[in-house]
């Protein structure tokens, strides 16, 4: 059973960035990537993040991370603040780990699988002793259902999905508490994305770990979450267990999305019982 | 039904850089006039590389075998000259990615009427032409975006200029390559809409490339199924989705996941898609087949008719049920 406890507070988050000018003379304009957000992840969940592109989902899974500054509000981690990824107390940055979504950009091609991984641990020396390493190595390769041989090779040699299961290696390497998962399986080949779903699942599970799982497929969102969090431009509409968002969606924008994707597999579009239609 | 296009034993060889090797091998299909046949296929499937060849839009270098019928020619033998006029007047392309596929730095109205400009059209009637396409594909307030250029647009209405561009030409067929991947779902839901309504309205067929099975489901007549530069099946799409006659199809369906109820994850395939430059001996899709034997791993599989009307490539189709 998953717990109740709150092990991330975000509290009216604003992000706004450089947007374009008018007309050359105009100053810039500015753009709101996050309007006030505020949410909480709790331990051992499976949030989903949903929105459309330019929703501002991947600036939140930032701002959790410490990569990007924002203009307001607060993000912490079981009661201590988080800031900026190099201000962060080493033990704060270990327990948040991030999942990309291309592994093919987010892994160094010069580097070995080995060295990849064992580099987070040059800077969590603590996590495993210096020692020994190649066993730790060995760990969580096979943690991610990879044997040993990978190790020696780059990841140029490595299939997509086997790419995607070092790079959550890498993020389990320093036994992370909440992973963050930016369009993690968005990328990969269909028969390949249920491996890694199951992967995420199982570890999720096993590792007892909160994932903020951050996608545009409303599909995936409905066979592994707990709860799911609508954003649209900027703005948190929704926020639900996945039971009840899928099928008595509050927010019209949440409502036109689920309309879209149920429309596709022929089937009705959810209506809340307070809003029967007359016919 | 009378087929408007037919490939058949198409065979596309590289040398060079990526490797090399045959990554289309005998692939037949055909698309009827005023329907839809949709390519489904994993990276490295070779279902852009099949349609690509269609207008002779293959990498440096490619050699072809086979033949392509379209109106009483081989597409295949046909000089450049011509090709430049099937091309755009007689097929249709909308490419995958818009923002890479249109001219940053020429307005849409354009690029839109490019085609009519060079068929010698005078460019008051190229204008009007142009605006009536525009609003033909849905964009709102033709008189006002005619002069924008793409960055100026939202994916979605860029995706409906590729549209637009497509048609300008009049073409008998459209190949569509991944039309909605890079959309958001509501922007995808109404490009299918659109290309719907153009089959229905104007009586283009369509040859629909897609790795989503749910886009094939909702838009194909028809579809192919390919696996590492082969075809594993083909047939109507509703059977072929619905009761594959094939393991790879049975996969891909059974791994597709639903918005409108909870289902479980799918019990995944083993292994990666083949490379079509290292296809494994026999059937290319034996070493993640759940049912291969040993005919699998040395004997390849011909297209046969599994029931009328349906054909698969296994040995062993007739033990393939969902």
């Amino acid at each position: 059973m998953t717990s109740t406890d709150t092990i991330l507070e975000i509290r009216d988050l604003q992000v706004s960035f450089p947007g374009p000018r008018r007309s050359l003379r105009a100053p810039r304009t500015t753009v709101r990537a996050v309007d006030d957000v505020s949410l909480d992840v709790r331990a051992q969940e499976m949030l989903a993040l949903v929105g459309e592109s330019g929703s501002g989902k991947s600036t939140v899974a930032r701002c959790v991370l410490g990569l990007v500054r924002p203009q307001a509000g607060t993000i912490s981690y079981e009661g201590r603040l988080l800031g900026p990824i190099d201000k962060r107390p080493p033990e704060l940055q270990r327990a948040v780990q991030m999942v990309f979504q291309d592994p093919g950009s987010s892994l160094n091609p010069r580097m070995t699988v080995g060295s990849i991984i064992r580099e987070a641990w040059k800077v969590h020396p603590a996590v495993a002793p210096a020692g020994d390493r190649g066993q730790a190595l060995r760990e969580v390769l096979a943690d991610v259902g990879l044997d040993g041989g990978v190790a020696d090779r780059r990841p140029s040699a490595l299939s997509g999905g086997q790419r995607q299961r070092i790079s959550i290696a890498r993020a389990l390497a320093l036994r992370p508490r909440l992973l963050v998962c930016d369009e993690a399986v968005s990328a990969l080949d269909v028969s390949v994305q249920s491996q890694i779903l199951r992967l995420l699942v199982d570890l999720q599970k096993t590792r007892e770990l909160a994932v903020l799982f951050i996608t545009h497929d409303l599909a995936v969102v409905r066979q592994i979450a707990d709860r799911v969090a609508v954003m649209k431009k900027g703005e948190l509409v929704e926020c639900a267990s996945a039971e009840t968002l899928f099928t008595a969606p509050s927010h019209p924008y949440t409502q036109g999305l689920l309309g879209a994707a149920y429309d596709l597999e022929g089937a009705d579009v959810p209506v809340r019982e307070t809003q029967e239609q007359i016919s | 039904m009378t087929d408007l296009l037919q490939v058949e034993d198409l065979e596309v060889a590289l040398a060079g850089g990526g490797g090399e090797g045959t990554v289309i091998d005998s692939v037949s299909f055909s698309v009827a006039a005023a329907r839809t046949t949709g390519l489904i296929g994993e990276s490295g499937s070779g279902k852009t590389m099949s349609s690509m060849s269609i207008v002779g839009l293959l990498p440096a270098g490619a050699k072809t075998s086979g033949r392509i019928a379209w109106k009483s020619e081989n597409l295949l033998d046909a000089p450049a000259r011509r090709l430049r006029q099937v091309r755009g007047h007689e097929i249709g392309v909308i490419f995958q990615d818009p923002l890479a596929a249109l001219n940053p730095i020429q307005t849409i109205g354009r690029q839109v009427g490019e085609i009519l400009r060079r068929g010698g059209m005078r460019r008051q009637e190229v204008r009007t032409k142009v605006l009536q396409l525009l609003d033909r594909v849905g964009i709102p307030d033709p008189e006002q975006r005619i002069d924008v250029y793409p960055h100026e647009m939202s994916g979605g209405m860029r995706q409906r200029v590729m549209i637009a561009m497509a048609l300008a030409g009049g073409p008998q067929l459209i190949i569509a390559d991944e039309p909605t991947t890079a959309l958001d779902v509501t922007t995808q839901a109404r490009i299918l809409k659109l290309l719907a309504d153009l089959r229905e309205q104007e009586g283009v067929a369509m040859l629909l490339v897609s790795h989503d099975l749910r886009v094939m489901a909702h838009v194909a007549d028809d579809v192919v199924v390919m696996y590492a530069g082969r075809v594993a099946e083909r047939g109507p799409a509703r059977e072929v989705l619905d009761k594959p006659r094939h393991p790879y199809t049975r996969a891909l369906a059974n791994n597709v996941p639903a918005v409108s109820t909870k289902t479980a994850i799918a019990e995944p395939l083993q292994g990666a898609p083949a490379n079509p430059f290292d296809r494994p001996a026999g059937c290319a899709f034996h070493p993640r087949c759940p049912i291969a034997r040993e005919r699998c791993r040395t004997e390849v599989p011909q297209l046969r008719e599994a029931e009328p009307g349906r054909f698969s490539a296994c040995h062993y189709a007739s033990e393939v049920s969902s």
